[in-house]
């Protein structure tokens, strides 16, 4: 990928993120932040990508590791999004 | 192109799409309960299409579906003993935990040795101290969480910026072609970690869930820069979808609390501590 066009794929992705997240209610403040922990495990896509082209044993035992934590964040996240999400909806959603 | 990387490739940007819509649906309470499928299916198509990478060693994809299995095993059950007070602290835990799997893939990328480029390696080099950093401040929130006091000492600011500085210096010394790299590397990350605790020190524990989603913020971007690094256009979207929304939801809920994020880490006395 040439770098110009990662830096405007970047540069959409900021400003998409940017106008999302500006109208989001305070009822939503922790379910939302508990989605962007859910989306930073996109992190276990390169993990997993490291790992299986790992050579050497240093390269398998990191990219074990970060798989383990990438996976954790992401199955966490997911379950603690919904808990917060029925706690927000429970708790009486202020439309 | 070969079909395989096609398709992985048309994963991705289905993945992206999916992450899009989600966090559009979570952003307004009438369509934020149905938010979580669609973000949830972007993870799992990601994933699911990495498996498939051209020229993968089989045992390696064994080892993965271990990895995958024993941290998803692991958050599950924590996240069915936690009881609705412990989530806030479950969510300090897993962006530390999304942040040090940031961290140990920047190293790996910095372990491999060979001609992978400046580029390469500055952004590795970003991403690790911005993964390194999210990683220890969770952990120091967790524990602030389970009780643990707010340390402050004369001239904290100071010495945090100090250490910080140290590391970053480091960091940009592993670009260059020195014999002990292996060393530099782990004084590198272990100056990273430590910046990160110092910074969570003086912060009590009503301005810790803005704090949390601040380094949540700044491991997106450590994301986004490790998706540069490694080209996966999945992770730049995504990771950059993070920062920008989690700079703006940082803003939101620091002005929500009346905590302004800059008083809560760099205050003359940090957080008071009264909720």
């Amino acid at each position: 990928m040439t770098g110009f066009i990662a830096v405007y794929i970047f540069m959409l992705a900021a400003f998409t993120g940017y106008g999302m997240a500006s109208g989001v209610p305070p009822s939503l403040h922790r379910p939302y932040l508990s989605g962007l922990v859910l989306i930073n495990g996109v992190v276990l896509v390169g993990a997993i990508a490291l790992l299986a082209y790992a050579d050497g044993f240093l390269e398998q035992a990191l990219g074990f590791v970060g798989v383990a934590l990438a996976a954790a964040s992401v199955m966490g996240g997911y379950l603690v999004t919904r808990r917060l999400l029925q706690a927000s909806r429970s708790g009486g959603v202020d439309e | 192109m070969e079909f395989g990387v096609f398709v992985v490739r048309l994963g991705y940007l289905v993945a992206a799409l999916l992450f899009i819509m989600g966090l559009r649906r979570l952003s307004a309470p009438r369509s934020a309960r149905g938010s979580l499928a669609w973000i949830g299916w972007g993870m799992a198509v990601a994933v699911i299409v990495t498996f498939f990478l051209p020229a993968a060693a089989l045992p390696n994809l064994g080892l993965a579906a271990l990895a995958i299995a024993l941290g998803g095993g692991l958050a599950w059950m924590a996240a069915a003993r936690t009881g609705e007070t412990g989530l806030r602290q479950m969510l300090a835990a897993l962006s530390g935990t999304a942040g040090g799997a940031t961290a140990t893939m920047a190293a790996a990328s910095l372990a491999e040795t060979g001609d992978q480029g400046l580029t390469v390696t500055l952004l590795a080099v970003l991403g690790g101290l911005l993964g390194a950093v999210t990683f220890s401040a969770g952990i120091v929130a967790v524990a602030r969480f389970r009780g643990a006091g707010t340390i402050r000492f004369g001239s904290q600011n100071q010495v945090s910026a100090l250490v910080l500085g140290l590391a970053l210096i480091m960091g940009l010394m592993l670009m260059g072609d020195y014999p002990a790299h292996t060393a530099m590397t782990i004084t590198f990350f272990a100056l990273a970690f430590l910046s990160g605790a110092l910074f969570m020190l003086p912060v009590g524990v009503s301005g810790l869930t803005v704090v949390i989603c601040l380094v949540n913020t700044l491991n997106g971007l450590a994301v986004t820069l490790l998706g540069f690094a490694l080209g996966y256009e999945v992770m730049i979207v995504a990771g950059t979808l993070v920062a920008a929304a989690g700079s703006v939801l940082t803003h939101l809920m620091g002005t929500a609390a009346k905590r302004p994020v800059g008083r809560l880490l760099f205050g003359p006395f940090g957080d008071s501590g009264q909720a």
